[in-house]
């Protein structure tokens, strides 16, 4: 029934797009007749529909189920439209669409979930996406890619942006692979963290772009290039500090299943930008897109369908009652922090730490942080039918943190991404280093000089303690950093929430999420998001890169 | 002066900016109080330099000290009191007796145990340190290889310190080196320690790990660093702390170099693409910054005798060198390499030679000379891994490199051992330029020696351009002296510009491919290209006629029946044939009049005689024309006609030959003029008839050639016409002949063909034409061609969106686009509208309407014109 229900979604966004498209043009007046086609085009279809039964057995039950299905995804759209579009003038006309045929009797739908992230308050991310970002959603919006994540992104627009355009390139643009090999291996590499959202998202893409629905029931059905480049896959999500030349060989030297050189550095910038982007969407807590499936329902709100996770999740009054009386409870902790880097900042000179002091505190960090373990297993997400065909439940980072492996130590001095990664990538897929590039140092570099409600912080101690506490969960070593100041810097509560959100991002919850930096705004936490993220895009990068290199060395 | 013991230099080279030389003794002492760093040098025949050190820096003054430098005598003098501009004595002498004779030695290697990062050459050229992340020892250049001297590597606990990212031998003090490590801490090492331990200063104010280290080519003391921090130091190893930090205010510094020449300044690259110049004086801020490199700018190198110049070599992988002597820094050679540039290393005594390795991917060395910038000079292939180190061993010996690579060796590179890329780089290239014009460029000895271009210099339309490099006496380059010739077209030359395509466009246009009996199309083309000075053409187009419609082969037979009759058909005939045609006809004429003298009966060669007196005549007439034509064509074509004419002449006499023993029967008489009409596509006309009716008189005696006599002969013709570029004829052909000759040629070739000659109309814009072609072809991978993209769409009138279904109907907003301005219906089907005010409606009411009315139905006001 999913794979019917996407060819439906397909179908009509084939036949539709013309309008969809208008409907997301700048030109208000074109904005306006593809409204109003949307109009006739709804109310023909409710017309041959017939007013919806009564009965709670659904459009389906109907006598023309196709129409009824294709209603309800039109409805569904508007309803997205209603509370997505940047345009006011098409968001009130939507509104007053299913008001109108609402009048008329039919059921409309109404969104699940409050907003894009499950964890921050919907109104919170709609405030900053009417001023900031607007012009850069208006052109999220007329390529058709104005999903929840970048609604969210939406709180750091200079990054957004470069996200968007690198996203662009790696997916439209030029590029050594086909677009529904691009898109299928983006549902590969979501799959690996069973991120339901991604996975629906690219399905969607990929049945667009022609893709064989064959290959959605696992990777059994693709092809064997496609089939080979799992185990890459899975040792990259989990552990790629495993990656050898080896790895790399067997896919470039597989007789007429092998890979060029520069369609697996494409593979590998999308693995390695789609297992980030699953972390971010766990991070963040990103719900499904208002019109696919699971954004949205046509039951009727009653209290008894509230689920309980609603209202905590929601910014209800209960919700804000328990935040208020947590920020009384930790009140101060910013200013804990705060005085740490200013202590940190001062005694650096006088204190200095000895050379075995400094390697033991990176080991220490690292295999810290092998057992930092989530505590929390209760909230299991209910993956979608496509990515469990994708999963090898043998394999994860957990198995491998419970061994006690070592993780050897990569020094970033002897493999760095401004020097080497990126030489390597512009060569065989041009601009995109350049595009990788740039969005690493935005996200690097990206500050607002604040801290909470504080103005005038320099955080650029606690940025490099994020970013290189994430390449130490790697094994990747700076050494010309003092890892001690991690410990100081990250409480335990930061660095379950980073650990887990690195490592196996489908376990965090939104406990996790509200327990660190409690005192902080959500756009900060975005921004600590933001940071994982490319940490974590670029460590896996450094490593599959380096394989690459020393296979052609 | 008289101090030293020298002798005054022999020559004084004078500069604006220099003072005259002047002794020790004379110097006048200014100001007590400030005490002034000031050292003086005085080589062979240098002369003297004095140093300016009147502000900035506060050394410790007093003393003098002598080395010896490289058979110079180098002589500092720390005293109080001194404010004196450079002098140089004697400068282009220096150079010369500088030059050492060349170190003897081999290309040779050393397996390190690990990666190296940097290397660095002690001043006498006899020792090299190599540093690494996990090596740092000092190996002796011996004759025979390289020999461990010392491991600096000592104590028990792998430290961070020891991990290098680069590493410098001081250039005076061979005891002294510096070593910038990862971790971020500045070491200097000496090595007159007593004990195992080396390493005398360790600075640890850098907060990043330091890229860069280097030792002021002059100043004993002073040492300077880079760090990924974005900060510069200037450490004095006498205070044992840095006396100055330089703030780049961008981001972190990949390399820093004290300039050669100007004692206070020195340039640092950057991370972010920029260079900056410093004063060292000045910590403040840098005296000059401009962008070099898109990206990281890795290295960069002063050049050792040109004051201004600086290398740099970046991510974008790119050198350039620029001169700083201007205002704003100009650069002055660029050279593209394959890899992002490491490092850069200017090469000794070689103005303009620079050696670079790179990065990541390309493990080889590069020698270039910037003013060649597209191929090496030199390069050196020994590396696995990329090269992380390159050093010249000695400071004026341009033959010996060194380098240490992360392959975990260490290298001596001979020179006379390079590989010179430039021997084996095609010496020639050919271009067509976009008008037709032909550049050619080839070694100038070769181009000299060609008698062939002997005739053209100065000729009407080529015009040969030369570039000589100047040969350069140090220069060891292949002698680059090549030649590029132009050859131009010209527009309007006495050779009708048959060089460009006009005779193609023209021949396009005016063909005529269908819609005309066969005959005709074939007369027709056969004129067009006569008038377009293609006789060659023009004659083929003739014979195919000759060939293929009917009576043109029974023309044959024709003579035949002349011979026997005398009477006027022959006449007629010939009056019908244009000249191109005779000429054709007469050869064969000639050939039956051969049969005819083998077969026939002699009694009638009053006619046969008469006739062939005059076909002899044209035969020798045709073969005049044939001289004129193969002179008129152009060169590459000259084979074309040899070609052409022995094949149909020849076969076509040996059928004859062989026929006449079996006569055909005579019931296939009646129906050859038939089938003949039928080919000639329905309408016969007068000439045809005449040969009919010849034809019919004759077959008694003649049989009739198959159809598919001639075709192995045109199929070789077509094929040949392809082959020499003319696909217009060959196609053109192909249409024109239709189903005579279309099973012959196999459906590849055709279509390749086609496909050919299509793609050539596209770009000269003949789109009639080339739909024309597309329609008429008869593969069906062509005709598809046609089918593509045959949709026209449209927009609803009302809401300005596409219509997808129908249409008259728009699906999104319900109404009925095209509704009829006349009589307000819907039209299905034709509709006609105006172009100026898009007004419309059925074509019958349209007309009806404009025929009593200017003005658009539709009460517009827009004046409706229909056509």
């Amino acid at each position: 029934p999913a794979e019917l229900k996407l060819r439906n979604i397909t179908t009509m966004d084939v036949r539709g797009a013309a309008t969809w498209e208008a409907l997301a043009s700048r030109d208000a007046s074109s904005r306006d007749a593809a409204m109003a086609s949307l109009h006739q085009e709804v109310m023909r279809r409710v017309e041959s529909v017939g007013p919806m039964p009564e009965t709670p057995s659904g459009p389906s039950a109907t006598t023309a189920p196709g129409v009824a299905d294709d209603l309800s995804d039109i409805l569904a759209r508007v309803l997205m439209l209603s509370k997505r579009c940047p345009y006011d003038d098409v968001r009130e006309k939507c509104v007053w669409l299913l008001r109108s045929i609402q009048d008329i009797g039919v059921r409309i739908p109404r969104p699940l979930g409050n907003g894009p992230s499950k964890f921050i308050p919907e109104k919170e991310i709609l405030k900053v996406s009417k001023v900031d970002s607007r012009t850069i959603f208006e052109e999220a919006f007329s390529l058709g890619r104005l999903d929840n994540i970048s609604l969210v992104m939406g709180f750091h627009p200079q990054y957004l942006e470069s996200f968007l355009r690198t996203q662009h390139y790696l997916l439209q643009m030029d590029g050594p692979l086909s677009l529904h090999y691009r898109h299928y291996i983006g549902i590969m590499a979501a799959a690996r963290h069973q991120c339901s959202y991604l996975v629906n998202l690219h399905v969607n893409d990929f049945l667009q772009v022609g893709g064989d629905p064959k290959w959605l029931n696992g990777l059994e059905g693709a092809p064997q290039k496609l089939r080979s480049l799992g185990e890459l896959n899975k040792i990259l999500a989990h552990r790629p500090w495993l990656l050898t030349k080896a790895h790399m060989e067997s896919l470039l030297k597989a007789e007429e299943h092998s890979w060029s050189l520069a369609e697996l550095i494409h593979a590998v910038v999308l693995l390695t930008h789609y297992h980030s982007m699953a972390s971010f969407t766990f991070g963040c807590g990103i719900s499904p897109d208002i019109h696919a499936e699971g954004g949205h329902t046509f039951r009727p709100p009653s209290l008894s369908s509230y689920c309980v996770c609603d209202i905590a999740n929601g910014n209800g009054a209960v919700d804000e009652l328990l935040a208020d009386q947590q920020v009384l409870e930790v009140s101060g902790e910013v200013e804990v922090l705060m005085e740490r880097m200013k202590q940190l900042q001062e005694c650096r000179d006088e204190e200095e730490a000895s050379q075995e002091e400094m390697a033991t505190r990176f080991e220490r960090e690292k295999s810290e942080s092998m057992l930092v373990t989530t505590a929390e297993y209760e909230e299991c997400v209910p993956s979608r039918d496509v990515s469990r065909h994708f999963e090898d439940p043998s394999y994860g980072y957990q198995d491998f943190s419970r061994r006690g492996e070592h993780v050897p130590t990569f020094r970033v001095q002897d493999y760095s991404w401004e020097d080497h990664g990126f030489s390597l990538v512009n060569r065989l897929y041009p601009d995109v280093g350049q595009l990788l590039d740039e969005k690493f140092q935005i996200a690097y570099n990206l500050t607002y000089n604040t801290m909470a409600t504080h103005q005038g912080v320099d955080t650029s101690m606690l940025r490099r303690a994020i970013w290189n506490y994430i390449h130490c969960m790697f094994g990747i070593r700076y050494d010309d950093y003092d890892y001690g100041e991690i410990n100081e810097l990250l409480d335990r509560n930061f660095k379950v929430y980073i650990k887990t959100m690195v490592c196996s991002p489908e376990k965090i919850t939104k406990r996790m999420y509200e327990s660190f930096w409690r005192q902080f705004q959500h756009s900060e936490k975005v921004h600590v998001n933001l940071l994982l993220m490319e940490a974590r895009m670029q460590a896996e990068l450094l490593y599959a890169l380096r394989a690459i290199t020393r296979y052609m060395t | 002066m008289n101090k030293t013991g020298r002798k005054t230099p022999p020559a004084v080279k004078a500069e604006s900016d220099w003072l005259q030389p002047m002794s020790i003794s004379t110097a006048p002492p200014y100001e007590e109080s400030r005490p002034v760093h000031f050292s003086l040098w005085v080589g062979d025949a240098r002369g003297v330099q004095v140093l300016d050190l009147n502000c900035g820096l506060n050394f410790p003054g007093g003393g003098l000290h002598e080395e010896a430098y490289h058979g110079r005598r180098n002589i500092g003098l720390h005293c109080g009191g001194f404010s004196v501009k450079r002098v140089f004595l004697g400068h282009a002498e220096m150079e010369k007796m500088t030059c050492v004779s060349p170190l003897s030695g081999k290309t040779m290697f050393c397996h390190l145990d690990a990666p190296a990062n940097a290397i660095s050459v002690c001043r006498d050229a006899t020792q090299v340190v190599v540093a690494g992340r996990n090596i740092f020892k000092i190996y002796a250049m011996e004759e025979t290889g390289f020999v461990e001297r010392l491991n600096l590597r000592v104590g028990r606990k792998p430290s961070l310190n020891f991990s290098c990212a680069d590493v410098m031998w001081h250039q005076s003090d061979e005891n002294l080196l510096a070593t910038a490590a990862t971790n971020g801490a500045v070491v200097t090492w000496n090595l007159s320690r007593p004990c195992r331990n080396k390493q005398e200063l360790l600075f640890t104010e850098h907060k990043r790990t330091v890229n860069k280290v280097c030792f002021h080519p002059s100043e004993a003391h002073m040492l300077l660093s880079g760090s990924q921090d974005g900060f510069m130091k200037c450490f004095d190893l006498r205070k044992k702390e840095s006396v100055s930090t330089f703030s780049g205010q961008s981001e972190s510094v990949r390399d820093v170099q004290f300039s050669m020449k100007d004692y206070f300044t020195f340039a640092a690259s950057f991370e972010n693409g920029n260079v900056q110049l410093w004063d060292i004086r000045r910590p403040d801020r840098y005296e000059r910054m401009f962008t070099a490199h898109t990206g990281p700018v890795f290295c960069c190198d002063w050049h050792p005798d040109d004051r201004g110049w600086l290398a740099t070599g970046g991510r974008d992988k790119m050198v350039k060198v620029w001169d700083m002597t201007t205002n704003r820094a100009k650069e002055i050679h660029c050279v593209q390499t394959i890899a992002s540039v490491a490092r850069v290393k200017w090469r000794p005594e070689r103005r303009w030679h620079l050696a670079t390795c790179s990065m990541m991917v390309d493990h080889n060395i590069y020698v270039w000379d910037v003013r060649r910038p597209f191929i090496p000079f030199a390069t050196f292939e020994e590396h696995k891994d990329v090269a992380t180190g390159v050093a010249w061993r000695h400071p004026h010996d341009p033959y010996v490199l060194l380098s240490g690579s992360k392959d975990s060796t260490l290298y001596q590179h001979m020179f006379r051992d390079a590989s010179r890329p430039v021997d084996r780089a095609n010496p020639e290239g050919l271009c067509f330029g976009l008008f037709g014009d032909l550049a050619f460029a080839a070694k100038e000895s070769l181009m000299a020696g060609d008698a062939g271009r002997k005739p053209y210099p100065g000729g009407d339309r080529r015009y040969p351009i030369f570039f000589f490099k100047k040969p350069d006496v140090t220069e060891q380059f292949a002698q680059v002296s090549s030649a590029l010739s132009v050859f131009e077209f010209e527009a309007n030359g006495g050779d009708e510009g048959r060089g460009r395509m006009d005779w193609f466009v023209e021949t396009a246009r005016r063909y005529l491919l269908t819609g005309k009996p066969f005959a005709e199309l074939c007369d027709h083309n056969a004129k067009v290209a006569k008038e377009l000075n293609r006789p060659q053409v023009s004659t083929t187009w003739t014979m195919l006629r000759i060939m293929y419609s009917d009576p043109g082969n029974p023309a044959t037979p024709a003579n035949h029946n002349i011979s026997k009759l005398g009477n006027i058909p022959l006449m007629i005939s010939l009056k019908e044939m244009s000249s191109a045609l005779n000429e054709r006809n007469k050869e064969n004429r000639v050939d039956n009049l051969h049969n005819l003298e083998t077969n026939l009966n002699i009694d009638e060669n009053e006619e046969t005689e008469g006739s062939e007196g005059q076909a002899e005549y044209l035969f020798g007439d045709a073969e005049l024309d044939d001289d004129d034509l193969y002179s008129m064509e152009h060169d590459n074509q000259t084979e074309e006609p040899e070609y052409i004419l022995p094949q149909e002449a020849f076969p076509l006499r040996h059928e004859i030959v062989d026929h006449p023993s079996a006569p055909e029967p005579p019931a296939e008489k009646p129906e050859s003029p038939q089938v003949s009409g039928g080919e000639a596509e329905g309408s016969c006309l007068t000439p045809m008839e005449s040969f009919s009716l010849i034809s019919v008189s004759q077959l008694l005696f003649q049989p009739r050639l198959p159809p598919g006599f001639f075709s192995p002969v045109v199929r070789a013709a077509l094929t040949h016409y392809a082959e020499l570029g003319d696909v217009q004829m060959a196609v053109s052909a192909l249409i024109v002949l239709g189903e005579r000759i279309r099973k012959e040629v196999d459906e590849l070739t055709q279509e390749h063909w086609y496909m050919s000659y299509i793609e050539l109309l596209q770009r000269f814009e003949l789109w009639n034409v080339s739909n024309e072609v597309i329609k008429l072809s008869t593969c069906s991978a062509i005709t598809c061609l046609n089918q593509a993209s045959t949709t026209l769409h449209i927009n609803c009138s009302n809401c300005k969106r596409p219509m997808n279904n129908k249409g008259w109907i728009c699906d999104r907003c319900h109404q009925c686009a095209s509704v009829c301005a006349v009589c307000h219906h819907v039209v299905k089907g034709l509709f006609v509208w105006c172009q100026g005010c898009s007004h419309g409606g059925h074509l019958e009411h349209m007309r009806e309407w404009l025929k009593h009315s200017n003005h658009c139905p539709a009460g517009c006001g827009h004046l409706c014109e229909y056509t």
